[in-house]
C-alpha cells in the first residue's frame, strides 16, 4: 500500500489494523460453525464393541454383525476355501498384508486369529459400497475360470478374496479392513475390543 | 446500470401513472425493466437452440415454489418409525399416498431435477455450438460453469433426502471421494458426513444445504449470469458482435428489444416444453428408472449394498471417468486419480474461453476439425454416460477409458486444431 502526500497515513494504519482484526475475528467466529460438523459426542459414543455368537455358523457359510453403522462380516471358511487362498498369492495386490489394513494379530495370509473364522469389515476400499459374495468358484461364479471364490464390489469391480484381500488392477487400493476383535471364548467373538473384559 | 443517471419516469396524470413516477423516483423500476427488458437489444436471429436459457430459469422458478411445499411435509430423520421404516422415507411415501395432490408436487419436483439438468446440458451446448464462451462473454459463460456446479451440488443433495438404498449408497460413493485425498481425506470424510457412516448428521445437514444455502447461491449465480450477459449482450447464431453496426440511433441495426420481442417467444418455448414436462410427470414420472431409480423404492440399509448401483443419468458420464481409472501412476493410486479425473472433468470448462483459439465464433463459419472434434466428443459423452449406468465389466472399462482420454484430448487439444481449422469468413452481419 503506497503511502503518498494525499493519503493521512496514521488513518490509513488505522484503517488496515481495524480490518485486520475484523477479520481475525470474522475467521475465529467461523471456528465454532465448522466444527458443528464433526461427529457429535452421540455419535462417537456409539461406537461400542458388539458380542457375536458364531456357533450356529456352518462351514462356507456367512454372517453379517453391524458395528458402527457398518457391515462386518464372519466367514466360516472350508477347507478348500483356505486352499485357495494360497492360489491368489500372485494375484491380489497385497498378499502379504503389508499395508495396515488390519490389526497385528491378523497379520497373516489368512488375516484372521483363527485361519477357519474371517471377521473383515464389509466396506469396499475404494467408496465405501458393501461389496456381494461370490463363494461359487471357477467360470461358474461369472468371473473367471480361475476364480477361488471372495467378493464383487457391485459399483465399480473391484474383486477380493476370501480373506479379503484385493485383487491387483482393481479401483480398490487396500484390502478389506479388518477390524479389532477377540475370542471371548470358542463360540464368541467380542468385535471393537481386542482385550477380553477391557 | 446507470440507473442514477436514467431518465427518471414522468407520470401522464392518470392515477397509475402517478404511482409509477412515485415509485420510479425512489427505485429504479423503469431503469431495471429498460436495461433488461425494454430496452436490452438482442440478436434478431436467435433459433431453436435460445429457447434453454429462459427454460432453466423457469425450471429454477419450478424446483423452488415445489420445494417450499415439499420442505413442509417431508421429515429429514434417518430413525426408524414403529414399523421399522425410517423416518425420512415414509414422509416421502406419506407425501405421496396421504397429502392431498402431494404426489403431484413431488413428481413436479423429481422430474424438475432431470429436466433441469437436460435443459442446462442442451444450453451449455448451445455455447460450445456458436462460441457464446469467447471474449468478451468469459465471465458469462465461468458464471454458468458455477451455476453447473452449484446444480450438481444441489441435485446430489436432494437425491439424498428420501433416504432409499440408491440415496445412501450413491452418498456413500460420493462422499467417500473425499477419503481419496491424502493424509486427511479420512478425517475429511467424516466431517462432511458428522459420523463414521453415512447417517441421521449427513441426511440433516444435505436437507439444510438442499434447501437453504445452495439455493440461496444458485439464485445469486444465475443473477450474476444475467447481469454479466447483459453488459456484453447476447451472442448469436452466427457469432458475430451485434454492437458493431449500429444505427444512428445507437441502437444495433440486427437487435430488437428483449420485451416484446423475446418474452413472447419464449412463452412459445415454455408452453411446448411443458407439454413434454406434463407427459413425463403425469405418464412416466419415474422416467424408466432413469429420473427415480426403482433401487430407490428400497428404504437405505446401511449393511446390503443394492447388487447393481449407478448415479442419477446426470452425473454418470463423469460417474464413467471416476471408473474409468484403474491403474496406479506414479506414487497416486487409482482411487486418487479417479477422484482428480472426475474433478477435472467438471473444471476443465472454466478454461475453454482460452482453449479455444479458434478466429470465428460459430459453428457455422468453423473448419472441419472443429466440427469432427466436437461430434466426437459428443458421441464420447453420450457413450460415457450410458455405460456409467452399467456394472463394470473389463469391456466396458476399456471403452470409458477410451471415452475418457477423448473427452480430455477435445479440451487439451483444442488450442492445436482450433487454430490449425480452415475456417470461413464470418459475415459482416447476422445472416437471419
Amino acid at each position: 500500500m503506497s503511502c503518498d502526500d494525499k493519503v493521512d497515513c496514521g488513518r490509513r494504519r488505522l484503517l488496515v489494523a481495524t480490518s485486520v482484526a475484523g477479520g481475525v475475528a470474522g475467521v475465529a467466529a467461523a471456528i465454532p460453525f465448522v466444527s458443528t460438523f464433526a461427529p457429535s459426542e452421540r455419535a462417537k459414543s456409539a461406537g461400542a464393541p458388539v458380542e457375536v455368537d458364531i456357533s450356529k455358523l456352518a462351514p462356507g457359510e456367512m454372517m453379517t454383525v453391524e458395528w458402527r453403522g457398518k457391515p462386518v462380516w464372519i466367514i466360516h471358511r472350508t477347507k478348500e476355501m483356505l486352499d485357495g487362498l494360497a492360489k491368489n498369492t500372485d494375484k491380489v495386490a497385497d498378499p502379504k498384508s503389508d499395508r495396515q489394513m488390519q490389526p497385528e494379530y491378523a497379520k497373516n495370509e489368512h488375516r484372521s486369529i483363527k485361519p477357519e473364522y474371517l471377521v473383515a469389515i464389509g466396506i469396499c476400499t475404494h467408496l465405501g459400497c458393501s461389496p456381494s459374495e461370490k463363494f461359487k468358484t471357477g467360470a461358474e461364479s461369472g468371473i473367471d475360470a480361475d476364480w477361488q471364490g471372495g467378493f464383487l464390489c457391485p459399483c465399480h469391480g473391484s474383486t477380493f478374496d476370501l480373506a479379503g484381500r484385493v485383487f491387483k488392477s482393481k479401483p480398490a487400493p487396500d484390502n478389506l479392513e479388518i477390524p479389532p476383535h477377540v475370542y471371548l471364548s470358542d463360540a464368541k467373538i467380542l468385535i471393537g475390543e481386542d482385550k477380553k473384559g477391557a | 446500470m446507470g440507473a442514477a443517471n436514467a431518465e427518471k419516469y414522468k407520470s401522464d396524470g392518470t392515477a397509475a401513472g402517478n404511482l409509477l413516477e412515485w415509485v420510479d423516483a425512489r427505485f429504479p423500476l423503469m431503469a431495471l425493466w429498460n436495461d433488461h427488458l425494454a430496452k436490452y437489444y438482442a440478436p434478431k436471429n436467435f433459433n431453436f437452440w435460445y429457447f434453454f436459457g429462459s427454460l432453466a430459469l423457469l425450471v429454477l422458478v419450478i424446483q423452488i415454489v415445489t420445494g417450499i411445499f415439499l420442505v413442509m411435509h417431508y421429515k429429514p430423520d434417518a430413525s426408524l418409525n414403529a414399523s421399522g421404516i425410517p423416518v425420512a422415507f415414509a414422509s416421502v411415501e406419506y407425501i405421496m399416498r396421504d397429502v392431498p395432490w402431494g404426489w403431484l408436487i413431488r413428481y413436479f419436483h423429481s422430474t424438475g431435477a432431470s429436466a433441469f439438468f437436460i435443459v442446462v446440458y442442451l444450453h451449455m451446448f448451445r455455447g460450445m455450438l456458436y462460441g457464446s464462451y469467447r471474449k468478451p462473454r468469459e465471465l458469462v459463460w465461468i458464471f454458468g460453469v458455477m451455476i453447473y456446479l452449484a446444480l450438481m451440488a444441489e441435485a446430489f443433495m436432494g437425491y439424498l433426502l428420501p433416504w432409499g438404498q440408491m440415496s445412501y449408497w450413491g452418498a456413500q460413493v460420493i462422499l467417500s471421494l473425499f477419503s481419496a485425498i491424502p493424509l486427511i481425506g479420512n478425517e475429511l470424510a467424516t466431517w462432511i458426513r458428522g459420523d463414521y457412516v453415512i447417517g441421521d448428521a449427513t441426511l440433516n445437514r444435505m436437507f439444510s444445504f438442499h434447501v437453504i444455502a445452495v439455493p440461496l447461491v444458485l439464485v445469486g449465480l444465475v443473477a450474476a449470469h444475467i447481469m454479466a450477459l447483459h453488459e456484453v449482450g447476447s451472442n448469436n447464431p452466427d457469432g458475430v458482435e451485434i454492437k458493431k453496426k449500429k444505427g444512428p440511433d445507437g441502437i444495433p441495426l440486427d437487435g430488437i428489444p428483449f420485451h416484446p420481442y423475446y418474452t413472447v417467444k419464449d412463452i412459445v418455448g415454455v408452453v411446448v416444453f411443458l407439454m413434454f414436462f406434463a407427459i413425463v410427470v403425469f405418464f412416466m414420472p419415474e422416467g424408466g428408472g432413469y429420473f427415480l431409480e426403482f433401487n430407490n423404492f428400497f428404504p437405505a440399509d446401511p449393511l446390503v449394498t443394492p447388487p447393481h448401483i449407478a448415479p442419477v443419468w446426470y452425473f454418470t458420464p463423469f460417474y464413467s471417468i471416476l471408473r474409468a481409472n484403474t491403474v496406479n501412476f506414479f506414487w497416486i493410486d487409482a482411487k486418487l486419480w479417479g477422484v482428480i479425473f472426475m474433478g477435472l472433468g467438471v473444471m476443465v470448462f472454466f478454461f475453454l474461453p482460452w482453449l479455444d483459439r479458434s478466429p470465428v465464433k460459430s459453428i457455422r463459419y468453423r473448419g472441419p476439425l472443429y466440427k469432427g472434434a466436437l461430434a466426437i466428443f459428443v458421441v464420447s459423452f453420450f457413450i460415457l454416460g450410458y455405460l456409467g449406468m452399467l456394472a463394470p465389466t473389463p469391456g466396458r472399462t476399456l471403452v470409458s477409458q477410451i471415452c475418457t482420454i477423448i473427452y480430455f484430448a477435445f479440451f487439451l487439444l483444442m488450442p492445436i486444431y482450433t487454430s490449425l481449422d480452415k475456417c470461413k469468413a464470418e459475415p459482416e452481419r447476422v445472416t437471419g
